[in-house]
């Protein structure tokens, strides 16, 4: 009976409207098809994204320089690479943003904070140094050309091209260069000032740098890690290591970074570009080598010291961490994975993982971002105090020794002081150097900077009166 | 036969009802066969069944597919052993509302990565554990403080797709 009245009365709307009847029918199926047909593009897109990892739309050769012919091919990969402009911090790194007037000689209008005017205690460590002039913090990928192109220590020191073989795109001048030898290219390279030699290069790292033109695979393209790698091998008993033949495709995506990111020195008047791997990739085997090839970058001004400048030592001091040790891979952090639609990409905006924890660290570690950040910058802070202790007394001794010196103290004791000068500001300058602030390896970063106090120390000891020598 | 009033009193299809009344057809039709048609190119039907595959159809769970091939669980439970309650219902339910929150996300593509289990859902997998396990887990689940259920994948991350 209920019923009955229900249809009748929805007849009786029929019967009074029966064109909006129809009218709101149509609207409701339409509004299905509308969402059927959304979805239905929505998954064709999708799935034509997971088949179709790339469009080849230019051919990539072994002399396609510029990265944005590349990026043709892989647009979303080369968007990131462009974003390493940015200037972010964070507690202990990462660049700010200063302006400055540009002037003919450095047309910049944008720097980063000059590192030496924020701790005065660098030119201490550093005088007679280049670096003692001008070092700022480090900036992104894409600014590293111009930042070694215009630093004042291009004016206060004559460079060599060798600073190229990290500062520019070089896969493809070297081989250029050499004819298509990539050894002969680096080494002629090597010999030319910087001036003549930044000439024949064109874009900050780039593509080419990392990645095979046709296959995409990693690839090795600096000679510098190429002989490292061979000498660090040799040394561990494996013979011709090659590698760009050898390297497992995880090691790659440490070693791509590894090209760089290390401790080198300009051997000869050739100036040969070297990483001292030979007896491994510790801070006393590094400088053992030094010490026996009698290898100095410059005289201390106020000490007469033959000092050593460490340079951002990331690979090694990754090396001695519990992260290699797992062996996650500098781009598992610096570069991990993320997903683009259905795809699946590496990020390309190389940069802090403090500033992209949920990729960088909660893929592993499932802690919420906040208590990440601060089991990082509780390891960071931690350093940085340790740093400050040993910076201080370095600089307290070299303060020491300046005295002694002009004091007329005997010649020994001078010497066996400069020796820990040595020892001492190599130590530091490898934490201080390393772009970590000690993360990479938290108990070896502490391990050096606490022998660097030790250093500085011995050395005050050795230079009082009555004992010649504290050894 | 005498016919009921209110069929009779029904007026004749005009000109304007008929297209009307076609267009209706029409838009239900298409309606309906556009709807068909994702379903089956979504491989709609695949996922109500219980085929591991189904779950990485939108690449979002490819990882968790990979690593569930490697655990030490994928030969006796697949994913919604673990990942849907025990009960015809109860797991039906679960797939719908999984299945509806998951494609919104995926279409809209908004949600946190990596993605995170929700609390319902981890409740759910603690349950899971235990349709298998609780006879060895019974001894220890009676030490555990009243109000607090003790949680098997907080120390065995990995058992269902390692990392």
């Amino acid at each position: 009976m209920n019923n009955l009245a229900f249809k009748e009365r929805l007849l009786n709307f029929y019967r009074s409207r029966p064109i909006a009847v129809f009218v709101v029918l149509i609207l409701i199926a339409t509004a299905g098809i509308a969402v059927a047909t959304i979805l239905l593009v929505s998954i064709f897109e999708r799935k034509q994204e997971a088949r179709n990892p790339f469009f080849r739309v230019v051919e990539l050769t072994a002399e396609t320089e510029d990265p944005a012919v590349w990026g043709k091919n892989f647009p979303m990969q080369y968007d990131d690479y462009r974003r390493t402009v940015d200037q972010q911090r964070t507690r202990y790194g990462g660049s700010e943003a200063e302006p400055r007037t540009p002037s003919k000689a450095d047309p910049r209008s944008v720097v980063a904070q000059s590192r030496i005017e924020e701790d005065p205690r660098l030119k201490t460590m550093w005088a007679g140094y280049a670096f003692a002039k001008d070092f700022r913090e480090e900036r992104g990928h894409a600014f590293m050309l111009d930042d070694q192109t215009y630093t004042e220590r291009q004016q206060a020191a004559k460079q060599p091209g060798t600073c190229l073989h990290c500062h520019a795109s070089i896969a493809v001048p070297y081989k250029k260069a050499g004819d298509g030898d990539l050894i002969k290219g680096f080494e002629k390279l090597n010999q030319l000032p910087f001036a003549e030699a930044r000439k024949l290069v064109t874009h900050p790292v780039a593509c080419i740098d990392c990645h095979d033109p046709v296959t995409m695979q990693l690839q090795i393209s600096r000679p510098g890690f190429i002989e490292g790698m061979r000498a660090l091998k040799a040394g561990e008993g494996v013979k011709d290591y090659d590698v760009n033949r050898d390297a497992t495709r995880q090691e790659m995506r440490s070693f791509v970074c590894g090209q760089c990111h290390v401790e080198y020195y300009f051997k000869g008047p050739e100036k040969r570009l070297v990483y001292p791997w030979a007896s491994g990739l510790k801070v006393e085997q590094i400088l053992a080598l030094y010490d026996a090839a009698q290898f100095k970058d410059w005289t201390h001004a106020e000490t007469g010291a033959p000092v050593l400048k460490a340079q951002h030592p990331e690979f090694e001091l990754w090396n001695q961490g519990i992260h290699a040790r797992s062996g996650v891979a500098c781009a598992d952090c610096h570069m991990p994975y993320k997903r683009s639609g259905a795809l699946k990409i590496s990020d390309h905006h190389v940069r802090s993982p403090l500033l992209n924890i949920n990729h960088a660290c909660q893929t592993c570690h499932k802690w919420p971002e906040s208590e990440l950040k601060s089991r990082a910058e509780e390891i960071q802070g931690r350093a940085q105090n340790m740093r400050n202790l040993a910076m201080d007394a370095l600089v307290e001794f070299i303060g020491d020794l300046k005295t002694a010196r002009t004091g007329g103290a005997p010649e020994a004791q001078i010497a066996t002081a400069q020796d820990f000068q040595r020892k001492a500001q190599f130590y530091l300058d490898f934490v201080e150097a390393e772009n970590s602030s000690g993360f990479h390896a938290p108990q070896e970063a502490l391990r050096i900077l606490g022998e660097s106090i030790n250093f500085s120390r011995k050395g005050q000891l050795a230079l009082k009166p009555a004992t010649g020598a504290a050894k | 036969m005498k016919t009921k009033p209110s069929e009779r009193s029904v007026k004749p299809p005009t000109r304007l009802t008929v297209i009307l009344a076609i267009a209706v057809a029409l838009a239900l039709g298409s309606a309906a066969g556009i709807g068909a048609y994702t379903f089956g190119y979504a491989k709609g039907a695949s996922y109500l069944g219980d085929n591991p595959a189904s779950c990485a159809n939108c690449h979002i769970m490819q990882d968790h597919l990979d690593a569930w091939v490697k655990s030490t669980h994928h030969a006796v439970a697949t994913c919604n052993d673990c990942h849907t309650p025990a009960g015809f219902i109860p797991k039906y339910f679960t797939k719908a509302e999984h299945g509806f929150f998951h494609s919104l996300a995926f279409t809209t593509d908004r949600f946190y990565e990596p993605i995170q289990i929700s609390e319902r859902s981890r409740r759910v997998t603690e349950n899971a554990c235990r349709k298998c396990h609780e006879d060895v887990v019974h001894d220890i689940e009676t030490l555990k403080p009243s109000d607090s259920q003790l949680s098997c994948i907080r120390c065995h991350a990995g058992v269902g797709h390692p990392k």
